[in-house]
């Protein structure tokens, strides 16, 4: 009998486990997942929740409900992997063997690490909202929020779900004019980045989207601090953000066992492959969705696009072939823009994203890097086709490879900002 | 991609001045880089961009900041006064590796 464990039964570790309970042999191969609870979140439905959009059952469910019969799912923190034992210990002091390891245990947002984040003012005026609890209390206080400086803030790249605090200020934005205090509250949004938009063409399509909004940016800030008492952002070259209501979106990090086990990054990502997610430094030991350091979005679509390609991968490589597949990077992320509109946009590690069609050429239904009601509703839709298709493992008919066709290669509609 | 003539060297760059081609980049090249954006190298910066050049030889990616700080050994701090307001983009130029960027 041989182990495949699988440490993390959010969108990756679920989707391999169903997909290669049905490829591997039941009398061959034993299938385990661990995660240290039972609840499952559609984390991309935390972006509505602090502006009344779900409610917590829309988000939340349990993992074993979509695990597939033959896997088994064990509850229990991970202490440490032991690459030289092939085996997982737990906090408890279990014991797990493996053959084959997938780590899948994500990244998570850690207030704790930028000084005065975590102190009096958290979750009074200092919020997140990718948590549970962090978007509940910020509908709280968004209610009460009717005037005064509101600060969307990303402290450090990479984030999972990188557009996600640019779709919080066009909602907030949104939100804030049909309360009719819009013009009461003065809206920035923080980035380390140089500026809200970074690729050529994003910029020349959407850099005006702030200006129209009146959302101010403050590009290239780095934190170093927040100052509780004067509620102030601080960076590292004494620039200040001052904020009446802030939404940050904390460092994020991968698990605190991968740096344990000696197998993590400075941000405790596993350093695999790019094209393959095998580990660089253990051919038995692969690492999925948010918890690899591939320079692709952390996003649940790039977890479900590379997936597909390393579920073909590891029956190659457990049958000592060579892998044949080589995953490009793809992302596909929906961007909500406010007034029941969005945008989509399509891209990988070399393509960035251009306009055009989604994802039949010249057809859509979907418009890329373009603001449409289609693409709001593409978004609202997904919930269902998450829990309902892509959880189980059964297929969706989109390319896992990102395709060019339906894209507009020299966009000539595109008005240069300023 | 077009080229551009920096102190007698003739180099690939991208539409904001970024170099392109790895190969081309050299120590004289880097003080004439960082020349243009008004820095004058010494040997801190120099600890800098050269662990970037290795780095991104070993990894594919340019450093981030964090990664300058934790494996490089020059605090953040530091780094905002070796390279003023725009650390991240200005050592990248001066490595002659791609600037930091996000997804959209």
């Amino acid at each position: 009998m041989r182990d495949l464990l699988i440490l993390g039964g959010g969108t990756a570790g679920t989707m391999v486990a169903n997909k290669l309970r049905k490829r591997l042999e039941r009398d061959a191969w034993r299938v385990t997942v661990v995660d240290r609870d039972d609840v499952h979140p559609y984390q991309p439905g935390y972006l509505f929740l602090p502006f009344g959009g779900y409610t917590e059952q829309q988000v939340v469910r349990s993992r074993h409900a979509f695990i597939a019969d033959g896997v088994d799912l064990v509850l229990g923190d991970v202490d440490r992997v032991r690459p030289e034992a092939n085996t997982v210990t737990l906090t408890d002091g279990r014991t797990l063997p493996y053959d084959y390891l997938v780590i899948a245990s994500g990244t998570t947002p850690r207030p704790d690490q930028t000084p005065g984040m975590l102190g009096t003012e958290w979750r009074r005026r200092i919020f997140d909202f990718y948590t549970l609890d962090g978007a509940k209390a910020l509908a709280e206080a968004l209610k009460r929020f009717d005037h005064g400086r509101l600060v969307v803030h990303v402290t450090e790249m990479p984030i999972k779900c990188p557009v996600a605090p640019l779709e919080f200020a066009f909602l907030a934005e949104a939100w804030l004019r049909q309360k009719g205090v819009r013009d009461r509250v003065e809206l920035t949004y923080v980035t380390p980045l140089p500026g809200a938009f970074t690729q050529p063409v994003a910029s020349a399509h959407l850099g005006s989207m702030l200006d129209e909004r009146k959302i101010a940016v403050e590009p290239d800030f780095m934190v170093e601090r927040i100052d509780e008492e004067r509620k102030t952002l601080v960076s590292y070259d004494e620039r200040e953000v001052p904020f009446d209501l802030l939404v940050t979106v904390p460092l994020n990090m991968g698990a605190d066992f991968v740096a344990r086990s000696g197998l993590g990054d400075e941000l405790n990502y596993v350093p695999v492959d790019k094209h393959t997610m095998l580990s660089r430094k253990h051919d038995n030991i692969f690492a999925l969705g948010d918890a690899s350091d591939i320079p692709a979005s952390k996003a649940g679509s790039v977890a479900h696009f590379s997936v597909e390609i390393f579920v073909e991968n590891f029956l190659e490589h457990v049958a000592g072939l060579p892998m044949t597949g080589a995953f490009d990077g793809h992302a596909n992320c929906f961007v909500e823009s406010g007034d029941g509109k969005g945008l989509l946009i399509d891209f990988n590690y070399d393509t960035e994203p251009l306009p055009g069609k989604y994802p039949l050429p010249r057809i859509g239904p979907m418009d890329l890097l373009k603001e449409t009601r289609a693409n709001h509703l593409g978004k609202l839709a997904f919930r269902w086709v998450y829990w309902n298709v892509l959880l189980p493992g059964r297929p969706i008919p989109l390319p896992a490879l990102m395709s060019m066709a339906g894209k507009e290669t020299e966009p000539t509609t595109a008005t240069q900002e300023r | 991609m077009p080229t551009t003539t920096i102190d007698g060297h003739v180099i690939h760059v991208d539409d904001e001045g970024f170099m392109t081609e790895y190969t081309e980049w050299s120590e004289p090249l880097g003080k004439a880089l960082a020349a243009q954006i008004g820095i004058e190298m010494s040997d801190e910066h120099w600890k800098a961009i050269r662990f970037l050049r290795t780095d991104f030889a070993d990894q594919g990616e340019t450093a981030t900041l964090r990664r300058v700080s934790v494996l490089g050994g020059i605090p953040t701090k530091q780094l905002f006064v070796l390279f003023p307001q725009k650390p991240a983009k200005k050592m990248a130029y001066v490595a002659g590796l791609p600037k930091p960027h996000g997804c959209v």
